[in-house]
């Protein structure tokens, strides 16, 4: 079955001759055979979105189902890759093209010319059940579980050694079923899992303000909204290089080429603590940026997630980073515009809000298939125009999420990073994660936090009151509130993402340093109480050994946090005494 | 339909800047026409196909097009550009014809102007700085080579003044070849009279290549200047190894000529009637800055944008922002008070700046003495809030040193007139105005580069 082009408009054209054409198929348009997906069918005309520039196509070219869906390639070489938004390997295109994305390439995600040795963990007449690991492929120093396609399942007639690439088959079942290194998945259909566990979990971000204030639990949902220059892209940096997750796939949707740049030149240099190899062996990126076509727009965010089901089901911790959910939602709704659909609020389709709620329904701590527990984190950043979090994109997103980390322009405009806004921010998940922090980071660590949220209202109240009257007006005890909040801010809220110790920040130094702050003010409040005034408490100096505790290594400030403690009670007490 | 040749007689109709053409065989997306009517030829694209139906986009003026009457041939080419060195010195229109008398540059190849998308993983991370000459840029918000960093003006302050200045001023350190594309969209004579005049006066015309859509130039030309413009810079650049700058004035004339052709075309309006695709048009641009591993040169952006009733929020200012990288902001307060260039530098923005500063680029000290410039100045503008209300008397000694340091930032550092200042006088300024601090308020400061400083200048 061939069809003709009859309307081409932009990035979707419109073909005849396609009835048996199914919804979702790949379809190759046009003489240069472009990538393209059947969004819409009418009797026989077939509404096709194209994953390529449409410039230069003609009427009456061919359009040319596949009988497939669009799917990624699963399989041993996704770690360390850099895939476009429908998964074209774009280190391959670049040895193929040049510096400049050209059309119609077909390549294969996975290298075809890399063998993998397999070490099956399954023999012959064994029963192999879906999704289960069969072994691991090994290539130089990598290694790769191998995981059976959640819909293959049988006793095992043969398991065959040598070395192999990704698709040649490794495994045959009783009934003749081949199953190779790598195997495909539909990208717009969630992999299917045993059962989902509870939230009770968290996903370290090394982010303090996040971590104590606002944590969100392994297999959950958070959505990052603010203005442009607020932060978003480094915070999801930072998370896809520290957070405690085996895997990250990271997934540039429709943002800059220079940011997703300066990601590949770190990610090779920096270490994982875990594996002492460098960060780029967990990183998964999928990147189509701002100027790359809107449709694999569109695409992208689906197959990130479905790569980042895959090594679920090995039974990892994976973070799915997206930055940011707002083009994504553009691309939507450009698209749907092309269609002439009816728009809804801002011109975004009226299905904006129930596909967002699907997407982050894919998120989740689970009992996999075959290899225990595993889970995907998501991240998602969103741009509200002007900042205006009352836009359709934040608001469905606000539903479909269980934690809301937003950014401050004015915190960022005072170059206070990250720029959390602790006012606005809440996390649905902080009570179910409340007994982990207890147990594994201190004991008090519910408390300390709610004296520090306490802390920052009460400086909310001064300030407003400070504008009215001038701080000098103040009563000593109201500015040392004062004092304290800005310690608290500027040596414990803040952390720099660019200082090599502090950008990742481990919960027990956190409540460490924490203690220390909430310790400080509470010894002071009571020396103010007693009549020292609030000038000689300043002037000893102390405020300066907490402003640096961020850079200090975690290991230090848990030896050194009793000697500090003592050296406060000892100056403080000094100061009583005079 | 001549077949061979590919020339129709006579179009269906005609709507706005849309003319319709029925039963032409391969006709392709995007593909350029010529269209004869009357004595005129005007330029057209193809931006839909329909059955048999063509609509093409004329680029110039339709009034008096009469569709009966119209011959259109079609070119089988996409909109291109012969590109070559010899357009740097060359005042060109705004589809890169000369408009300078002289005969049309002998181009050296022919190029989309549309471009392509660089592969990401080619790409390498921007490096080294720009000088401008502008301490509030050179030491604040540094401009990096690669880079894409607008200038936010509001109607009625200097922006001119500002991008001509760049123009003139801007120069790489350490020998290597520098160009400037200037490009101006929607500019009327008293502006483009104006830019040319400087860059005359100021002997820079011979590095620099001129892309000129004047205000009546029809709008639709208007959204091919950039793209022209790019692509000239994309030649010296990568064909060249050129470090080239590229100044785009004034993307707010470009955003409302979108706005024209969209609704022109009957598109579903977006926010404030800007086409809901304009965040990816403005991208297919700014993109259009970096540079390549293994090659030479790089391409560097500064649009130049006014922004509608000095709204940031403005879709024009807030997507751009949105996909540049900062953003410098010109304040009405301080021109108001005289301050030229009036950079408000507290909304304003280089998110590469540490790419590009430090020892070996700039000066070892360059970022903490921006940081620590940045903290101070930011306090004491939120002293001088509190003053206006509190009344100055009741501030602390603190907090009037402050105030005078922000006072002193604005005057000496920011307001530096239209002089060239290095990189090295403005970070001397800026540790002289931090003198009247004593070392504990200055926290931004590691110790390492207060002692460096102690030693070297007691
Ligand atoms: N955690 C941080 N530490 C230091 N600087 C930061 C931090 N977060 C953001 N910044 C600064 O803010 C700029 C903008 O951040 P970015 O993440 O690109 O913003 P967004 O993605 O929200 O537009 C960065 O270039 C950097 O200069
Ligand atoms: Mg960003």
């Amino acid at each position: 079955m061939t069809g003709r082009l009859v309307r081409i408009a932009g990035p979707t054209v419109v073909a005849d001759g396609l009835a048996g054409a199914g919804l979702n198929e790949v379809v190759w348009v046009g003489e240069e055979r472009l990538l393209g997906e059947v969004i819409r069918l009418e009797r026989d005309l077939a509404t096709i979105q194209v994953y390529e520039e449409t410039e230069g196509l003609a009427l009456g070219e061919p359009a040319e189902p596949t009988g497939e869906p669009l799917a990624v390639e699963l399989g041993p070489g996704l770690l360390g890759s850099v895939f476009d938004g429908v998964q074209r390997p774009l280190d391959a295109l670049a040895a193929r093209q040049g510096d400049f994305l050209g059309r119609g390439a077909r390549l294969p995600a996975l290298d075809r010319a890399r063998r993998w040795e397999l070490e099956p963990s399954v023999r012959a007449g064994d029963e192999l059940l879906p999704g289960a690991c069969l072994g691991i492929a090994r290539s130089g120093p990598d290694a790769h579980p191998v995981l059976a396609p959640p819909g293959a399942g049988g006793r095992i007639a043969e398991v065959r050694g040598g070395a192999v690439t990704v698709d040649e088959p490794v495994v045959r079942l009783e009934g003749g079923t081949e199953l190779a290194l790598a195997h495909r998945w539909p990208v717009r259909r969630p992999r299917p899992i045993r059962r989902r566990l509870a939230p009770d979990v968290p996903f370290l971000t090394g982010q303090r303000v996040l971590d104590c204030f606002f944590p969100v639990s392994s297999g959950g949902t958070a959505m990052v909204p603010g203005g442009f220059g607020t932060g978003k892209t480094v915070l999801e940096q930072s998370l896809a290089k520290h957070a405690a997750a085996d895997v990250v796939v990271y997934v540039g949707c429709g943002e800059r080429g220079n940011e997703m740049a300066e990601v590949l030149d770190e990610l090779p240099k920096l270490d994982d603590p875990r594996t002492g190899g460098p960060l780029l062996g967990r990183t998964v990126l999928v990147v189509n940026t701002s100027n790359m076509p809107v449709a694999a727009r569109e695409a992208s965010i689906y197959t990130g997630c479905t790569i980042a089901e895959y090594f679920r089901d090995m039974g990892r911790s994976v973070a799915l980073m997206i930055d940011s959910t707002s083009r994504w939602a553009e691309a939507l709704r450009e698209i749907s515009a092309r269609l002439e659909e009816m728009p809804g609020e801002e011109g975004y389709p009226t299905y904006l809000a129930s596909r967002l709620a699907r997407f982050y329904e894919r998120a989740g701590r689970v009992e996999t298939l075959g290899c225990g527990e595993g889970s995907v984190t998501v991240v998602g950043a969103v741009s509200p125009p002007g900042g205006d979090l009352s836009e359709p994109v934040t608001q469905c997103s606000l539903r479909a999420t269980g934690v809301l980390w937003a950014l401050s322009a004015d915190l960022a405009h005072r170059r206070h990073y990250p720029a959390l806004d602790w006012g606005v921010s809440f996390s649905l998940e902080a009570e179910r994660l409340r007994g982990w922090f207890e147990r594994e980071a201190g004991e008090g660590f519910g408390a300390l936090r709610e004296e520090a949220m306490h802390l920052l209202q009460r400086e909310r109240e001064l300030v407003e009151v400070a504008e009215l009257v001038g701080t000098e007006s103040l009563q000593d005890a109201e500015r040392l509130v004062l004092e304290s909040a800005r310690l608290l801010r500027e040596g414990f809220l803040r952390q720099s993402a660019y200082d090599p110790v502090d950008a990742s920040c481990p919960p027990r130094k956190a409540l460490e340093m924490l203690r220390l702050h909430l310790e400080l003010h509470g010894r002071a409040a009571n020396a103010v109480a007693a009549g020292v005034p609030l000038r000689s408490i300043l002037e000893a100096g102390l405020s300066a050994r907490l402003l640096r505790l961020g850079s200090v290594p975690a290991e230090a400030i848990a030896s050194g946090a009793g000697a500090l403690r003592a050296e406060i009670a000892e100056a403080i007490a000094r100061l009583e005494a005079e | 339909m001549d077949l061979v040749t590919r020339r129709v007689r006579g179009a269906e109709g005609i709507a706005g800047p849309l003319l319709f053409l029925e039963g032409v065989p391969r006709a392709r997306l995007g593909e350029i026409v010529r269209i004869r009517a009357g004595g005129e030829e005007r330029r057209g694209q193809i931006i839909e196909l329909t059955g048999a139906r063509v609509a093409i986009q004329v680029l110039e003026e339709t009034r008096g097009l009469s569709p009966a009457r119209a011959e259109v041939t079609l070119t089988g080419e996409v909109a291109a550009l012969g590109v070559s060195r010899g357009m740097l010195g060359r005042v060109l229109d705004g589809l890169g014809r000369p408009v300078d008398g002289l005969p049309p540059p002998i181009a050296e190849a022919r190029l989309p102007i549309h471009g392509a998308a660089l592969n990401v993983t080619r790409r390498e991370k921007p490096a080294d700085f720009i000088e401008t000459g502008i301490s509030a840029i050179d030491g604040m918000n540094t401009l990096v080579r690669g880079q894409k960093l607008p200038v936010f003006s509001c109607a009625g302050l200097p922006a001119g003044r500002l991008a001509a200045q760049l123009v003139c001023q801007a120069r790489v350190r350490g020998g290597e070849r520098f160009a400037v594309v200037f490009a101006a969209m929607g500019a009327p004579f008293r502006e483009y009279d104006a830019y040319l005049e400087a860059f005359r006066r100021a002997g820079v015309l011979d590095r620099t290549a001129v892309f000129l859509n004047r205000a009546e130039d029809p709008p639709i030309e208007r959204l091919m200047t950039p793209r022209c413009a790019l692509t000239c810079a994309e030649h010296l650049a990568f064909g060249h190894g050129l470090h080239v700058l590229v100044v785009l004035t004034d993307m707010t004339s470009y955003c409302e000529a979108l706005r024209e052709v969209a609704l022109a075309r009957e598109e579903v309006p977006g926010r404030r009637g800007y086409p809901g695709y304009m965040y990816t048009d403005l991208a297919t641009l700014y993109e259009r800055a970096g540079r390549i591993a293994g090659r030479p040169g790089s391409i560097t952006q500064v649009p130049v944008l006014t922004m509608p009733d000095d709204d940031l929020t403005h879709p024009i200012p807030d997507l751009s922002g949105y996909i540049t990288e900062g953003q410098i902001v010109l304040s009405r307060e301080l021109d108001r008070r005289g301050i030229y260039p009036p950079i408000d530098v507290l909304p304003s923005l280089s998110r590469l700046m540490g790419l590009g500063v430090g020892a070996g680029r700039t000066r070892a000290d360059h970022r903490p003495v921006a940081d620590q410039l940045y903290a101070l100045y930011a306090r004491g503008r939120d002293v001088r809030r509190m003053a206006a209300i509190v009344g100055a008397a009741n501030l602390g000694e603190d907090e009037r040193r402050l105030l005078d340091v922000a006072d002193r930032f604005e005057r000496e550092l920011v307001g530096q007139g239209d002089a060239f200042r290095s990189i090295e006088d403005t970070l001397e300024l800026g540790w002289k105005l931090m003198a009247p601090f004593p070392p504990e308020a200055l926290t931004r400061l590691p110790a390492a580069v207060l002692e460096a400083r102690r030693k070297e200048a007691p």
